[in-house]
Formats: C-alpha cells, structure tokens, sequence
C-alpha cells in the first residue's frame, strides 16, 4: 500500500502539486487520470523518487520515503518497476538484455539463471523467442511496451508504476497492455499506480481512480462510479468525447428509471 | 558579471557531477563490460583517423621543417628536420591537435549519445532501478579514454614520423639516413612526461565535458543537437586553456 498525506510540489513560483492526499491499495489497479498538464506525472515522479517533493509524506507501507537518507531510497528501488511513457528501453541492448539488466545489476544469479528468469517474463508479456535478440529499434511500439513492462516486473517488484503506458499505441493493443498490467497486478500482488488519460483504459482497468486538475484532487472512485460522477471537471473529461457523452444519458436515464 | 556568473555556475556544476560520477561503481560484471565498449567506441574507432591524419601532418611538419632549416642563413644539418619533427609532433601536434579533433568526434558522440538517452527517460529508467547514473554513464568512458587515449597519441606519434620519413622518400629533400639519425637523437625525460599529463588531462577532460553538457539537456532532439555543439566547443576551449596552463606549470 502506498499512503500519500498532503503532498506539495513547486517549480520556483509554480506550484504543480497542491497538497495530495490518497491512498493506493496493493493487488488493484489504481488509476491516476487528468488532462495534460493536471500534474500526474510529477506526482507520479514524486512517488517514484525522480522528483524531490517540496513537503507532505510519501508512505510505501508505512515507510515515509520522503524522509529516508540516499542507501535506503536506494535499497526502496530494488522494489520498484517503473514503465516509462516512451518505453525507455535501452537502445544499445537487445531485448533480452534490456529486461536481464536489472538482474546483473543487482542480483548474485548465473548467467543461466538471468537468461531463464529474463526469458520466463518475456514470454509471460508474451513476447516469442525470435524477438529476444532484437534491438528496441527493430520491434514495434506496442512490443517495446511489453518490453518495458517485462524489464519492470523481472525484479518481482512489490510497487509498479506506469506513466501513461498505452501512448501511442492503437486501441487493440493498447486494451492488451492494460490487461497486461492488471493481470501481473494481481499475479504478483504488486501496489500498480498508472497514469493516463485515455478513458478505455480508465474503463478496463480502473479498480480505483483519482481525477486530477491542476495539481488537486478533485475526485476518486471507481470505473463504475466515473461515469455518473456529479463532479464539473471530472464530467467536462470524461465526456469530451461524443461516445461518452451518449453512454452518460443512458446512464443517467437507467439510474432515474431505477430509483423509480 | 552575467557572464562570470554563469561560467561560476557551469564550473560548479560540473563538479558536483564529478563527485556524483567517482562514487563507488555498481555492477562490476556489467562495468567490466561498458568498459570493453566505451574502448571501442571512444578509441579503437578512432584509430584510423587519427593515423591518417598523423600520417599528413607529419609529412607537412617535416617538409615545413626542412623549408626553413634549408633556407636558413646559417647552415643547420639535414638530421634536425626529423629531430624537429619528432619534438612537434611529441610536445604539442600529438598530444594537442588530436586531442582537438578527438574532443569533436569522441565528444559529440559523448554528448549525442548522453542527452538521447536523458530525453528518451533511459537515464531516468536507470535512476528509478537505484543505479547512480552519473557514474553507470561517464566512469567506463573516463576510464576508456584514460586508458586508450595515450595508445592514440603513440599511435599519432609513430604515424606522423613515419609521414615525415615518406616524404622524405618521395621528395628526396633529405637523405633517409639523416632521418633516422635525428629521430635517435635524445630529448629530456620530463618532456614525455609533460607529452604525458598532458594527454591523460585531455582525455579526461574529453570524457567529462560532453558527458556533463549530455546528461544535463532538457527538451527534445533539437536541444541535444544544441548541447552537442556546445559541449565540442566548450571542450575545445578548456583544452586550448588546460594546455597552456600545464606547459606553463610542467616546462617552465
């Protein structure tokens, strides 16, 4: 469980996060959802270590992160996966070496066993052998995402984190890569925290949500709840989209016809 | 005082990425490794530019020789062109020039391939894993460079005397004998040993500058093309300015 508690941060005279308090529960998919520019991956960034937060607490099952000293963030690490919104594979390995690497760095496994461990996980995203030896450049973006997922989960990470993991990519793969994400949630009981803005994704996976907008929380909930939320911000980004806006007046014509 | 300020900022900030980068490395099987590559990278592909351009330079620098020795009012022996070669080539043309060309090539690599990897989040993927990225990126290549950088400028040395002595051959300016005289001809200990800071300097400060102006870009391709230039040029000065400053401490 990761328990955040009035998180603020500030670029010289900006104040991007505006005092964040939520919780993000372990085996569930939670869900950080707002539009560009809201703060989601800053917060996102606090969580993870990248960004330094200017005050609040950051409690990865009740270890307050912001006050930990560089050897025990460093230790925290080891614990964390994190896939990058452009993958971040590293160009001058191969597949198999991108997702290896985290355990040469910091593992005392042989040779044999990173290569069974690598390939274990690799095949788990479900990627085949013939891609194993290629480069990131040479396989396509819905690939390296899995990749970039197989790379994140090869340590066993107790937290994964997941900035808008389906960028780019077309809506097929994109719902696959969700599904992904949620099926490892729950296979390695891992506390997921993902960033998007795509509304399918929000729908597939989003056992529990927090909305966003500039730098405040304006709503949390669930996939279910979303869609009927009462909020102004929450109604004006959901139903940008013309679909959206369908679906919420059968919705909301179920719901009165129900309470009748 | 803007100016000054901003150079007071940069000198600091490149030292704060110093200590960053000389803490204790991780991984030592994958360090190993980086190593091995950076030594190809950062020299092994240099090795046939620098030969070809030593190889000229030596020629030119002994025909220049010979011009002014042959021409000169008092009479000066056919040996002391390929003496006068050798200790151009040793003192400044191998050590200097090279590394000159070397900060061009070798550094807008270093920058390129340094700032891609910040705005592709490779760098940030590396921090996130608890590696200390400073050092993961910059300690193999300063290693490499250290290591191999003054196998190049042998490697400059022999080629641009071998350059001079073919010309020699070619033009018939001067025997061949007299050639080979003047290159047994005795210099100072402390002269290789100045040839030698000097290039261990250089060649650190070819790996760190780039490395710093790299891992520092903020924005897109267009910036690390920027940060790319900046870091060549920048490199270029501090060596014109390294150089002098070690002349003048070590020979003088």
């Amino acid at each position: 469980m990761i328990e955040v508690k009035n998180l603020k941060k500030q670029f010289e005279d900006i104040e991007v996060l505006k005092g964040i308090s939520t919780v993000f529960e372990t085996g569930k998919t939670n869900l950080i959802i707002g539009q560009s520019g809201s703060g989601k991956t800053v917060f996102l960034k606090c969580m993870t270590g990248l960004i330094t937060p200017t005050s609040g607490e950051i409690l990865f099952d009740k270890r307050d992160t912001t006050k930990f000293s560089y050897e025990e963030r460093q230790a925290l690490r080891g614990e964390i996966g994190t896939v990058f919104q452009g993958s971040a594979l590293f160009d001058s390995m191969t597949v198999l070496e991108n997702v290896r690497f985290p355990l040469e760095m910091f593992s005392n496994l042989s040779m044999k066993e990173m290569n069974d461990r690598s390939e274990e996980v690799l095949t788990r995203v479900n990627l085949t052998p013939e891609s194993f030896k290629k480069f990131p450049s040479e396989i396509s973006g819905g690939m390296q995402k899995r990749v970039a997922i197989a790379r994140a989960i090869v340590n066993k990470p107790k937290y994964l984190f997941a900035d808008e993991p389906n960028s780019g990519l077309d809506p097929k793969t994109a719902m696959v890569i969700d599904q992904l994400l949620h099926e490892l949630t729950v296979e390695y009981n891992t506390t997921t925290i993902i960033n998007t803005h795509d509304m399918n994704s929000v729908m597939e996976i989003g056992e529990t949500i927090i909305f966003l907008k500039n730098g405040v929380l304006e709503w949390s909930g669930d996939k279910n709840e979303i869609l009927t939320a009462d909020n102004e911000a929450v109604i004006d980004f959901v139903y940008s989209s013309k679909l959206f806006t369908k679906l919420r007046e059968v919705l909301l014509e179920e719901k009165a016809n129900s309470k009748k | 005082m803007h100016g000054m300020l901003k150079l007071l900022g940069f000198i600091g900030a490149y030292f704060l990425f110093l200590k960053k980068v000389f803490k204790k490395p991780q991984g030592a099987k994958v360090f190993r490794k980086l190593i091995m590559r950076e030594v190809y990278d950062l020299g092994m592909s240099s090795v046939g530019l620098v030969a070809f351009i030593s190889l000229f330079m030596g020629a030119v620098t002994a025909i220049q020789m010979a011009q002014n020795f042959q021409g000169a009012d008092i009479p000066v022996p056919d040996y002391y062109i390929s003496y006068a070669t050798k200790v151009v080539l040793i003192l400044e043309f191998s050590p200097t020039i090279i590394s000159l060309i070397l900060a061009g090539k070798v550094g807008s690599y270093i920058a390129s391939s340094i700032g891609t990897m910040r705005v592709t989040e490779q760098i940030d993927a590396l921090d996130v894993m608890g590696i200390n990225s400073p050092s993961f990126l910059v300690m193999p290549k300063i290693v490499a460079a250290v290591l191999f950088n003054p196998i190049l400028i042998m490697i400059s040395i022999a080629m641009g005397l071998v350059g001079g002595y073919l010309i020699g051959e070619v033009t018939q300016m001067w025997s061949q004998s007299d050639y080979i005289i003047g290159l047994q001809m005795p210099m100072a200990t402390r002269l290789f040993v100045y040839t030698f800071v000097k290039t261990i300097c250089f060649a650190f400060v070819i790996a760190t500058v780039p490395a710093y102006y790299g891992y520092y870009v903020k924005g897109g391709s267009l910036e690390v093309g920027r940060s790319s230039t900046s870091a060549v040029v920048w490199t270029s000065v501090i060596l014109i300015i390294l150089n002098l400053v070690l002349t003048q401490t070590i020979l003088s």
